[in-house]
């Protein structure tokens, strides 16, 4: 298993310039590895390790009876959320996903004292606690949640690319799902739209390899997601979701095809949960070597590590970065932990917006 | 200071386990994420993951040690700033672990072991699911069967297993489709074992999809075999509804009565604890508003045994409303060989005279609790399972409602076009003479769930809810 899971990731990066399906029809150009900077990179770094360090918190706030109900954590999976949205325009374009989407928020550069508040169910709470885990939202940042329904966020995400377009606002959508929800039927219901009105949306898998306790190959007959367009003429890019400059260059890439008018384009970054698929998940289905040989060998965030000492960063700027992420972290526990509970008045407001 | 592992608890009824192996030694660093330990418990082992830095400076409990209790100082970790040749075992007390009555599984789309955690100590989540399950544990009902049968323990899990598997026997036709029905051994442990019996070939893990999966399990039906399709939630159904109400429930009728579709949609059905609100609805009143479907929700695991199986055989498509929150709950089964239950019967699960409580699934429990607390004060109340919610067995309410002339419905649900509000439509229609008070539901709150542990509480329904409604029935 370990073998086959280093074989895969590493067919991943090999796999990444795609042979057109259809050389006839337009594509967008095979994405380069992003030029990042030191100081560049420097910032993805703390966003991911923002993230690592804050759901390695909620994991424990979980075990500790403060955070209830489901809670799925984003760890392995880093480099996807920050390199995308990294590249995106946070003053015109949307995004949306399910309910994995701590690291989302987080990557917005949303408050985590908000999202730890709306984990333990608090009034401060992003969502006045009402929410939950599952159910963050952000419209002040274009971030529209948050869905607990496999395959949701996909509908609803290319309804958001429809009023970027109908407005003519230049935004784009980027709609976020999991290799799971790649099967679900409103999905393609979706990319037919998408195609057919040429709505500015990325469809992004996260394909992380499991959908719960069932592995790709167990559940999709074409495993290939980036494939999973192909019928709808919409093109299929596969990035390696580890490689957090990687995600960027690809981000750069079909943002600027979308944006031009030419219609959606699939992105499948391949990626993985070092977690169960929620706190309660005893991940029986795959081997402790395989997880291990992916945290070993292709962690997106030691990589960035490694990348930024060869641009020169020295260990104490990085121990300093490590003590302030974790500072904000902590704060975010030590707010979300003291943070009154919602009024209980709050129960019966946020039904209907009018009153009849 | 030293950072302090406890024996984390796997579930929130654990209290303690086995220290099977340590995957560290003294002097090891240790970074977040890595394996410590495994421990065991009797349901599963699990993997003890590091969440701090540092050096592990000294293991107090060696490997191989049972019956650690949960909370218990294992080992203790030097930071990074400390020398761990300096740590001493200061051993600070372990908390006392011990189970609350209605203890709450962790809810899970898949599972009953939560995921342990390097910090995790015995401390349950607040939640208002707690106090349904707590009114379960704290009430008895005992099955209708004749005097001196044997009786065994059994969960609700493991009497909807037992359904399965013993329908599967006896017909090859019966098969259960599904997401993590198979390997995973059922995403609440439903199923699990049926597919080391059965094969591939009638337990069969399907994807994440659906629509699709109850439109196929629809179609083997019509053609003639005999599915079992389990939503992960009923939640999740809400994604292929179509199929069960415009497929399956109307098939008979439009083909005037050749095409049948002899199947049971199941899975778990409510509010579970803190899953937020799209997590947490009850389909009973939807689905039981459909003609061409049976509707159950069993309260029991003798009634989940026996009415499953009796859906498993029906000639009709049945939406069998299981509830996550009673999977555990352990009742009296009787050991007989084939103990099936007639659809559309209510049951009296207490008998009573001064007034009649109606509900059914979870809210059995919280009536059963509230006629407790009644009898104290002096009012016998009785209370109705009503176990099929359609075909509704209008009958027995009735006839209850002619002894005690009062009622009050109970539903795990919201109030509106509910169950309770149909019972009272029957009451008003056909027990009009017999009524001395008017008819009162006690619900959830008319409110999507809410995630906050307070407001959750004040939303879902309470037995003390019943009690003052109960009174109000009886003037007092």
């Amino acid at each position: 298993m370990a073998k086959s899971a280093s074989a895969r990731a590493a067919s991943a990066k090999k796999a990444a310039p795609a042979a057109p399906p259809r050389p006839n029809r337009e594509r967008p150009p095979e994405p380069e590895r992003y030029q990042a900077g030191r100081e560049e990179l420097l910032e993805l770094y703390k966003q991911m390790l923002l993230i690592r360090r804050f759901e390695e918190r909620a994991g424990q706030l979980y075990g500790l009876g403060l955070i209830g109900g489901f809670c799925h954590l984003y760890i392995g999976q880093e480099a996807v959320a920050v390199g995308l949205q990294s590249a995106l325009d946070d003053k015109k374009d949307s995004v949306i996903t399910g309910y994995r989407d701590h690291g989302h928020m987080l990557a917005y550069g949303i408050d985590p004292r908000l999202i730890m508040a709306e984990l333990t169910g608090r009034a401060a709470g992003i969502s006045k606690g009402k929410g939950g885990s599952m159910h963050m939202f952000s419209v002040e940042h274009k971030f529209y949640g948050g869905h607990g329904i496999v395959g949701a966020q996909v509908s609803l995400g290319t309804g958001l690319a429809f009023k970027h377009k109908y407005a003519d606002d230049g935004g784009v959508c980027l709609a976020y799902f999991g290799d799971g929800a790649a099967n679900q039927g409103q999905v393609y219901e979706s990319f037919n739209m998408a195609e057919l009105w040429k709505l500015p949306i990325i469809y992004v898998i996260e394909n992380n390899q499991y959908a719960m306790g069932t592995s790709v190959n167990r559940s999709s007959a074409e495993d290939q997601l980036y494939r999973r367009g192909e019928s709808f003429r919409i093109p299929g890019i596969q990035v390696d979701g580890m490689d957090v400059l990687a995600v960027r260059g690809a981000a750069e890439t079909v943002i600027d095809w979308v944006r031009s008018g030419k219609g959606p384009v699939l992105l499948e970054l391949k990626t993985y949960r070092y977690r169960g698929h929620s706190m309660s998940d005893p991940a029986k289905y795959r081997s402790r070597e395989e997880v291990q040989a992916v945290r070993e060998k292709s962690d997106p965030i030691e990589a960035a590590k490694r990348e930024l000492e060869s641009l020169g960063v020295t260990e104490d700027e990085l121990k300093a970065i490590d003590k302030e992420t974790k500072a904000i972290v902590a704060e975010a526990a030590d707010f979300a932990e003291q943070a009154p509970e919602p009024d209980g008045s709050e129960l019966h407001t946020d039904i209907l917006v009018g009153s009849y | 200071m030293p950072i302090e592992l406890k024996m984390p608890a796997l579930s929130p009824t654990m209290e303690e386990g086995t220290l099977a192996k340590w995957l560290v030694k003294e002097g090891d660093s240790v970074a977040s994420g890595d394996i410590l330990a495994e421990i065991e418990t009797d349901k599963a082992t699990m993997e003890f993951e590091a969440v701090d830095e540092g050096t592990i400076a000294k293991i107090l409990v060696a490997e191989g040690t049972d019956e650690v209790k949960v909370g218990t100082v294992i080992a203790l970790i030097a930071g990074e700033d400390e020398n761990a040749s300096d740590v001493e075992a200061g051993a600070a007390p372990a908390p006392e672990a011990k189970a609350d009555t209605g203890a709450v599984e962790q809810p899970s789309d898949q599972k009953t072991e939560p995921e342990a955690d390097a910090q995790a100590t015995q401390v349950q989540m607040e939640t208002g699911a707690r106090d349904l399950v707590a009114s379960a544990e704290k009430t008895e009902v005992q099955p209708e069967v004749p005097e001196g049968t044997e009786m065994v323990r059994t969960t609700v899990r493991e009497a909807l297993r037992d359904a399965m598997a013993e329908e599967m026997r006896r017909d090859d036709r019966v098969f259960v489709m599904g997401e993590e029905v198979a390997e995973y051994q059922g995403a609440y442990k439903v199923t699990q074992g049926l597919l080391e019996e059965f094969g591939a070939r009638r337990v069969i893990d399907t994807p994440i999809t659906e629509y699709g999966f109850a439109g196929v399990g629809t179609g083997a039906a019509m053609g003639g075999l005999r599915p079992i399709v389990e939503f992960m939630t009923f939640n999740f159904a809400m994604q292929a509804i179509d199929h069960i109400i415009n497929s399956a429930a109307k098939t008979n009728y439009m083909s005037g009565g050749q095409m049948r579709c002899p199947m049971v949609f199941r899975g778990p059905n409510g509010a579970a604890a803190r899953v937020g609100a799209q997590h947490s609805q009850n389909y009973g009143p939807w689905y039981a508003a459909v003609p061409g479907l049976i509707v159950i929700a069993p309260y029991s695991a003798a009634d989940a045994k026996g009415l499953l199986k009796a859906a498993i055989r029906s000639e009709d498509p049945v939406v069998f409303l299981e509830n996550e929150l009673l999977y555990g709950q352990s009742f009296e089964v009787p050991k007989l060989d084939d103990y099936v239950l007639p659809i559309g019967k209510a049951r009296i699960a207490r008998e009573g005279r001064d007034v009649t409580l109606v509900s059914y699934s979870i809210g059995v429990g919280v009536a059963l609790d509230a006629a407790e607390t009644l009898a104290e004060e002096g009012i016998d109340a009785e209370v109705i399972d009503l176990r099929t919610l359609r075909p509704l067995d209008r009958e027995t309410v009735l006839k209850s409602l002619a002894k005690t002339n009062r009622m009050v419905c109970v539903e795990e649900g919201w109030p509106g076009c509910s169950i309770s509000s149909e019972l009272m439509a029957i009451a008003m229609e056909d027990g009009f003479d017999d009524l001395d008070a008017p008819v009162l539901r006690v619900t959830d709150a008319d409110v999507p769930l809410p995630y906050a542990a307070n407001l959750e509480k004040m939303a879902l329904v309470k037995a003390e809810d019943v009690v003052a409604a109960a009174k109000k029935v009886c003037y007092r």
